[in-house]
């Protein structure tokens, strides 16, 4: 029968593929002088960065700095106002739909709260790609599935309803969907918001594993400054729309640069003022003056 | 103040045209992708199950005490001109003509179409709808195509139900209860309902019902701004609209299908 | 849910609904008899028509014979065109009265064909000459005051 040599040509042909990659550009990731902004609200204003191959790349910075919306933009959810998005060589903003559809194939997305499909079973969740994008016969894709799960430690919980599961479980279950389909570049969207210090510890080691026996790369949105200095080779750090910083863990560590230096220490107030903007306070209670 | 008002109407005259200029593309795109819902029709089954089938029972008990009303009051209006025997006319016609579609499709509209809605606007809020986006699965053709199909299949087939129901409801007070004569109950309707006047059209009816119900539910959940008030104002927002969808369509095919017959 | 279970059901559902369509289709309604290849046209002009519509039925001897299938006027003779049409089963004399009745009190209007003794038969196309038209209610009530007026002039 045709079927499971046919599935394991792809498989080797996937390895195939990536094996080419190493031989041309190393940055996989790369950003240039990128702008975007929402209507009149520019929320992203002049962004320089690259990835290499191989890496761990953690972008930081506070709330609504702009984070998320890079991930959107590399993976081609939205279009910059300026500048050029290149993953692999191509430009993310001129792909046609098609182009589009072919180059995210070939990346992950892990999202904030894992986004797992909540009408099917675990196993269905991580079979999703597999079964919506090869010919891989049933035997094959439940090999695969299982060997996933398995380098995520949840292979017993296989049959088991994502509303069964703890916030890491599922957060771990999305990333074994995330490299079903064994991509070139996973994005990691807060991987660490709202987790125990044991699941906290799981999920940055899994990603530093993965990431080395895949030969991936890896881009890290997040604010933990522990759990990701653990395991980055390179951190940025977005403020207002740009890049304040970028250096190695040991780098940022040592910074002196004020806005690093209160995010790294978490200082209550530093560049990022405690208080928002409001009028003085002395006037607020109308100390000092009398009103008739 | 007044200036403030007048523009706020404005304003919200433009965003409702936008809207509906956004909700045409959508229902077009919908239409463009349903190639899918159609190739892999176990998708499509899965929700027809999910709409039709689990509507079933609200419709059936409907379908029945309505036909059971109009038999009691049809008694009571006919005994009058002393006509009971055309009690089985009016409430096959009623039902047939009107009560079957306009009544199955609001009660369709608040069960399904609420339940089509939550289940998109969760999945949007719960970034489901991305997560696909992100897996090159074109969630329109996945999620929202299937969908459509399944309420435009199921609709009619409610609506019919809903009138058969009725009628059995009517014969159950009518000719069991009240003691009509049941030769004439079925003689009389038999003769004064038409296939295609009456049927037909009802069968037309209840597919543009299903099309303009189904296509406001899946909009709204696609559109809701993905928080809980966003859904639930969504929701609310489908049963609404589609409700008065259904019968301002109502008037417009009546007034289209049965002009100059008595 | 399991797949098979679905599958089950929404056929179950299917099948009851296009048996609901059936049933109302058969049962409750009455599929239109005529159609156009087996049946012929027989034209009839009327002085009033009174509240004839085009579907009505044509009834002979009480039986659905066919249908009205258009309503027309004749601008030179002020008269009312009906065109009927017949089923291929039923052939009627060229000498056969077509009368306009009323089913009951206040139903619907219908066309009555009493047939003649002619031994030519009407073919299709044909026109009946023969034709009765409409009691109208006002001329009735009119007639009917007139002759009391009559009687009570002459007492």
């Amino acid at each position: 029968m045709n079927g499971p040599q046919h599935g394991l040509g792809k498989i080797t042909l996937l390895a195939k593929s990536r094996q080419g990659l190493f031989l041309t550009n190393e940055n996989l990731v790369e950003i240039e002088q990128v702008e975007f902004g929402y209507g009149s609200r520019p929320v992203l204003k002049g962004i320089n960065l690259t990835a290499r191959k191989g890496q761990v790349i953690a972008i930081m910075g506070n709330s609504g700095c702009g984070k998320t919306t890079l991930l959107r933009l590399i993976g081609g959810q939205i279009k910059p106002s300026r500048g050029v998005v290149r993953v692999a060589g191509e430009s993310v903003g001129d792909l046609d739909q098609a182009g589009l559809y072919r180059l995210r194939r070939k990346m992950g997305m892990l999202f904030q709260f894992g986004a797992l499909f909540t009408d099917i079973s675990v196993f269905d969740n991580v079979a999703y790609q597999l079964r919506e994008h090869t010919d891989l016969p049933e035997d094959a894709i439940r090999d695969l599935v299982m060997m996933k799960l398995h380098a995520v430690g949840l292979r017993g919980a296989a049959h088991m309803m994502p509303a069964e599961l703890s916030g890491g479980m599922a957060r771990r279950v999305a990333l074994a969907r995330a490299i079903a389909l064994e991509p070139m570049l996973v994005l990691y969207d807060e991987p660490f918001a709202g987790l125990d210090p044991i699941s906290l510890g799981v999920t940055g080691n899994l990603i530093r594993r993965l990431t080395d026996t895949l030969g991936l790369t890896s881009l890290v949105v997040t604010h933990d400054i522990q759990e990701s200095l653990k395991i980055v080779d390179y951190v940025y750090f977005v403020s207002e729309g740009m890049i304040e910083a970028g250096g190695t863990a040991a780098d940022i560590l040592a910074s002196e640069l004020p806005f690093v230096h209160q995010f790294v220490h978490g200082e209550a107030d530093g560049p990022v003022p405690f208080h928002y903007p409001a009028p003085a306070y002395a006037d607020e209670l109308r100390l000092g003056t009398r009103h008739a | 103040m007044l200036k403030a008002a007048i523009a706020g109407v404005g304003r919200r005259t433009i965003q409702g045209i936008w809207r509906i200029g956004f909700a045409t593309r959508f229902f077009l795109l919908v239409l463009f992708y349903s190639g899918t819902a159609f190739r892999r029709i176990g998708l499509t089954i899965r929700e027809i199950y999910f709409s039709g089938v689990l509507s079933l029972i609200i419709i059936l008990v409907s379908g029945l005490f309505v036909g059971m009303v109009l038999g009691l009051q049809g008694y009571e209006t006919l005994q009058t001109y002393g006509s009971e025997e055309a009690l089985g006319v009016l409430v096959s016609l009623s039902l047939v003509r009107e009560l079957g579609p306009v009544v199955a499709a609001l009660l369709f509209a608040s069960r399904a179409g609420s339940a089509i809605t939550a289940e998109i606007g969760l999945m949007k809020a719960t970034e489901q709808l991305s997560a696909m986006e992100m897996m090159a699965v074109n969630p329109i053709a996945r999620v929202v195509a299937p969908r459509f199909w399944a309420g435009v299949i199921s609709m009619p087939l409610l609506a019919a139900l809903f009138s058969a129901m009725g009628i059995f409801g009517g014969y159950l007070v009518g000719v069991v209860l009240i003691g009509v004569d049941e030769g004439s109950f079925w003689s009389q309707m038999q003769s004064a309902v038409e296939f295609e006047q009456d049927i037909m059209n009802g069968v037309i009816k209840s597919v543009v019902f299903g099309i303009a119900i189904t296509a406001i539910a899946l909009f709204e959940g696609y559109d809701a701004p993905p928080t809980a008030e966003g859904v639930s104002g969504a929701t609310t927002r489908t049963v609404v609209t589609s409700s008065l969808a259904v019968l301002a369509l109502d008037f417009v095919l009546t007034a289209f299908m049965f002009r100059g017959i008595s | 849910m399991n797949r098979t279970v679905i599958d089950l059901w929404v056929g179950v559902f299917v099948i009851a609904g296009m048996a609901a369509l059936l049933f109302l289709a058969l049962k409750v309604g009455s599929m239109n008899v005529v159609k156009t290849n087996n049946s012929y046209e027989l034209v009839a002009k009327f002085d009033n028509i009174g509240g004839l519509k085009v579907r009505a039925p044509v009834k002979s001897a009480g039986v659905v014979v066919g249908r009205v299938t258009d309503v027309q006027f004749d601008a030179e003779n002020f008269e009312a065109i009906v065109i009927l049409r017949i089923d291929n089963r039923y052939v009627f004399p060229k000498d056969t009265l077509a009368a306009i009745m009323t089913s009951g009190l206040l139903g619907e209007q219908y066309i009555g064909l009493d047939a003649g003794g002619d031994t030519e038969m009407l073919k299709d196309k044909d026109k009946i000459f023969l034709t009765q038209s409409a009691v109208v209610l006002e001329n009735l009530i009119g007639q009917f005051l007139y002759g009391k007026a009559q009687e009570g002039a002459t007492e």
